[in-house]
């Protein structure tokens, strides 16, 4: 059996063994079990990709498996795997395992909160394994209904606003994306849903490419927060309960830049060349009014909420460079962002736990009294704000170099802008680590506080190692990424 | 004469026997001979739904040419039947209060007649043969609108029911008298040819269209669905929201695609106005809506808009998204039908959505099922819902109608609002006091297990969608 099946097949099982079970303790086991599962099957797939590339087989997809579904509407059920997904799927998979053990004390309602948090990991799994528009789209709706719920019942602040803000926001975007979906079957002639097939066809009209275009990269941009729908992020994540806020900026925003590239530019390369002038200046805008708008914030949530809307910006700024290193370094951005943040948020849900605020006035000296998290949050600043030796420098370095690549006016000017958000991150992350880490503990009541709990630290170990990993050796992942980055390209430019 | 024939119209014959049957048996059981009626009844109608499905339908012509059946028909008269079996199972409980106990024979005998006449409806060829079918389907309907005679709006909604009902029947006759002039006849088939589009036909597509908008509720002939639905029985509701409005959707098709077929530019205008209005305005009343019976009628009518979307096209993948809709449609309208009457039950009085509120503490089961139900109403994958929206819209794309699409897509979120204030309601909402924990009947609960293996299952096997497309046809 082809192993890609085994990311559907785990959720569903495990969403059978939630339901089945009675008590905190199973439900715990079957997440652990389960999202341990996952975590080894990503990292042997990525294990055995790599052997498999340098053995030498240069198709551009594999594990490949097709299986007919819906007969008449050539809907196939059709996997398979390139570097880009494979990262992608690894990714998701430190995620999820993480999240599990950042929720390991949640309540109530523990066993309804995991069954949704489950089947939103199945939609995100499902996405990136899927070659076929038809059930690409299906996960992506699967992931994004579990949403609301999360947020609804177990969040916090105004969480019914955020919610439903969040949900129809997205599902708006969706209904965009499906209007793409449908022109690019129609437009190539209506023979095939396969991704691969449609690029490989390449005979979709141009005025049809200028009509869906703009249409599909805007479905994919609402999640990928491209400004302005970029409304529901800060909200959203604010509302959230830890582990949600870690796969939803971690995973769930990764969707859209993948599918920006995936389909919107890949499917239809001529008007991603002509037109994306427009989406470049609204993601230059989403990088530096995100970067901005954390400064003025007070909230940590919503500070880093702005920090994913300025670094999510930046995934699709550089995806429309259309540069090859750009590219890369768009794909490098979303691995170091999704862990970056995964790694604050659960660090907020932590420090919030404790002192049930999230406001930094109220805040200080934290470090004090719980070093161990003060440290997390100090090496999640550092790699947010791109220090060397961390993801979040490789990343933006590769993006800034790739994007100034492109020789004309335009695009270097944009460049530069975008550039300055290098700077303002460094203003808002260093002015909340010297606020509420340093200085007098003014609230007498945190003394009394303790610091992370096994589970809690386990969760931060994990996502530091992973940061500073991907810092230290990016270029085994950055080779991954290549290999379906120059695929792409064939297409985009050839 | 080749009697043989008339196997091919064994769903109305055995149907018929059935209405007989039930008919003696209600004049004559007494004592606990009466105890066993519902439960003779489902199986009967089970053992019919078997008849009606048991091989493929040879394509044949009665009676002249009046009477047409073909496995399509077929296909669609066992998923009517099919989901009639279904609402007599959720009417179990209804049934056997004080106020109905006694006309539970007379509930049977008005429903099958109208579920005859719209078999007949369906498969008449013949506008005489529609014509009565569609009375016969109409007229009892209003029965049993009233039939919680003592409750003070069941009655005023069977009024309304039925006066507008013979309104719009009135009109469609006129428009039908108009055919008949230009064309001198009634068969479909004939009258095909004799269709140019001169302006009394078009005038005469105006008013059959006034009568089928009607039934299937389209706006602006809608007037009468909010107020019948709420006053109506919950059942009767359910009846009317989903079967009722799939016979005459398919109906509509069939009529539009056979004998207007040379007249497609203008209805496809009328179908496009039609579709937007009915999906936009029902959608912005049901966001208002607190009472969940007219709420659900208000969805109904932007279900039914998306319905015509298949119809637009008038092409062979149009009518296969169709039947396909309309399967999906009534397993997840009766679960939510048949939750709201339960909860009815425990309410004793008509459910507001604050009824709702965290339900989810004291029927988790329930609630689940609601949830899912609305979701595949909304159209969110994995659930059925969601497939057969894409297919409607799918075949609506492929004829050229992108704006509509994008309309019906937008209105899609809009929908997905208001069916998430119940799923909110339900979940999130804090409510000192619930609806205490309550257990539904074994019948009803029969009846959501099937809704809720309709719901799930009926997307990802895709042989159903494949059979239905296999042997659908179009213009």
């Amino acid at each position: 059996m082809n192993i890609l099946n085994l990311f559907i097949l785990i959720p569903i099982v495990m969403l059978l063994a939630l339901w089945a079970s009675r008590n905190l303790r199973q439900i715990r086991s079957v997440m652990v079990v389960g999202s341990t599962m996952l975590l080894a099957l990503s990292v042997y797939l990525t294990i055995d990709f790599i052997s498999q590339r340098n053995a030498g087989t240069d198709t551009p997809f594999l594990y490949t498996d097709s299986m007919t579904w819906y007969e008449p509407l050539n809907i196939c059920y059709s996997i398979g795997v390139d570097g880009i997904s494979v990262a992608m799927i690894l990714l998701s998979a430190i995620i999820v395992f993480t999240g599990t053990f950042a929720s390991w004390r949640l309540q109530p309602l523990t066993k309804e909160f995991f069954l949704w948090f489950v089947l939103l990991s199945l939609g995100v799994f499902g996405f990136f394994i899927s070659l076929d528009m038809f059930t690409m789209f299906m996960f992506y709706e699967t992931a994004l209904i579990p949403m609301y719920l999360l947020i609804g019942v177990w969040g916090s602040g105004r969480k019914e606003y955020s919610a439903m803000k969040l949900t129809l926001m997205l599902m708006g975007g969706s209904a965009f994306l499906l209007m793409g979906i449908l022109g690019i079957y129609f437009g190539s002639g209506a023979t095939t849903m396969h991704i691969q097939e449609i690029a490989e066809m390449a005979n979709i009209p141009t005025q049809v490419q200028y009509i869906f275009f703009p249409i599909t990269f805007l479905g994919f941009g609402v999640l990928g927060a491209l400004f302005p729908f970029h409304t529901w992020s800060p909200d959203g994540h604010a509302s959230a309960p830890t582990s949600v806020s870690m796969l939803h900026a971690g995973v769930l925003m990764k969707l859209g830049g993948y599918g920006c590239f995936r389909i919107a530019m890949y499917l239809l390369p001529q008007a991603a060349e002509d037109l994306s002038w427009i989406f470049i200046i609204l993601t230059t805008i989403s990088v530096v009014y995100g970067a901005l708008s954390a400064i003025s914030q007070t909230d940590l949530k919503y500070i880093n909420a702005y920090s994913s809307v300025s670094h999510c910006g930046l995934v699709l700024f550089a995806l429309l460079m259309m540069t090859r290193t750009s590219c890369t370094g768009a794909i490098l951005q979303m691995l170091s962002h999704g862990l970056m943040t995964a790694l604050f948020f659960a660090l907020i849900g932590m420090i919030y736990g404790r002192t049930h605020t999230r406001d930094i006035r109220e805040l200080s000296g934290l470090m004090k009294i719980m070093p161990f998290l003060s440290v997390g949050y100090i090496i999640a600043g550092l790699a947010n704000l791109g220090l060397p030796g961390f993801s979040g420098f490789i990343a933006e370095m590769t993006i800034f170099v790739g994007s100034f690549e492109q020789p004309d006016l335009f695009h270097r000017t944009v460049t530069i802008i975008a550039c300055t958000s290098i700077v303002i991150t460094a203003v808002y992350i260093l002015r909340v680590v010297g606020k509420i880490l340093y200085g007098t503990i003014k609230n007498e009541h945190h003394l009394a506080l303790t610091d992370a709990t096994w589970d809690e630290r386990f969760t931060v170990i994990c996502l530091i190692i992973c940061v500073a990993g991907l810092g230290i050796a990016p270029m085994w992942v950055s080779d991954l990424i290549n290999g379906g980055v120059s695929n792409i390209f064939t297409i985009l430019h050839p | 004469m080749n009697y043989i024939q008339f196997l091919e119209m064994r769903p109305e014959i055995s149907l018929l026997a059935i209405f007989v049957i039930i008919f003696t048996y209600d004049l004559i059981a007494r004592g606990k001979w009466r105890h066993y009626f519902h439960p003779i009844t489902c199986l009967l109608l089970m053992l019919h739904t078997g008849i009606c499905m048991s091989e493929s339908y040879r394509e044949i012509d009665i009676f002249s040419g009046m009477y047409y059946t073909n496995s399509m028909i077929g296909i669609l008269k066992t998923i009517l039947t099919g989901g009639t079996v279904l609402l007599v199972l959720q009417a179990n409980k209804w049934l056997r209060s004080a106020n109905t106990t006694h006309k539970q024979g007379e509930f049977y005998t008005l429903l099958l007649s109208t579920l005859l006449g719209m078999y007949i409806m369906i498969s008449a060829r013949h506008f005489l043969l529609f014509f009565i079918g569609m009375e016969l389907a109409s007229l009892p309907l209003a029965c049993l609108v009233a039939f919680d005679k003592y409750r003070h709006h069941s009655a005023e909604a069977g009024v309304k029911y039925i006066l507008s009902s013979m309104f719009t029947s009135a009109v469609m006759l006129y428009g039908i008298s108009f055919l008949y002039g230009t064309t001198g006849t009634l068969y479909f088939q004939e009258m095909t040819s004799g269709i140019d589009g001169s302006p009394l036909q078009i005038f005469a597509l105006t008013l059959f269209f006034a009568g089928m908008g009607f039934k299937i509720s389209l706006v602006p002939f809608h007037m009468w669905t909010a107020d019948t639905y709420q006053g109506a029985p919950t059942v009767v509701s359910s009846y009317l929201s989903v079967i009722s409005k799939g016979a005459a959707a398919f109906t509509l098709m069939t009529i539009l695609i056979k004998v207007f077929a040379p007249m497609i530019e203008y209805w496809q205008i009328i179908l496009y106005a039609l579709t937007v209005l009915s999906i936009t305005i029902a959608n912005l009343f049901a966001i208002r809506q607190t009472d969940l019976k007219r709420f659900m009628a208000f969805s109904s009518i932007s279900q039914a808009g998306y319905i015509m979307l298949a119809v637009i096209g008038g092409a062979k993948d149009g009518m296969s998204a169709l039947v396909f809709y309309v399967l999906v449609y009534i397993f997840a309208n009766l679960a939510v039908f048949g939750i709201i009457e339960t909860i009815e039950h425990q309410t004793r009085s008509n459910v507001s959505r604050d009824d709702c509120n965290a339900l989810y503490k004291t029927n988790p089961r329930l609630t689940l099922l609601m949830t899912l139900a609305l979701f595949s109403l909304a159209g969110i994958p994995p659930f059925a819902g969601f497939f057969s929206k894409f297919f409607v819209f799918m075949s609506a794309f492929k004829a050229g109608f992108w704006i509509l699409v994008f309309i019906a897509l937008i209105n899609t979120v809009i929908s997905l609002y208001y069916y998430l204030l119940i799923v909110k309601a339900m979940y999130i909402t804090p409510n000192e006091t619930p609806i205490p924990t309550f257990n539904s009947s074994k019948y009803s609960r029969i009846s959501c297990v099937i809704c809720l293996a309709g719901i799930v299952l009926l997307g990802i096997c895709s042989f159903v969608f494949e059979e239905i497309d296999r042997i659908s046809f179009g213009m």
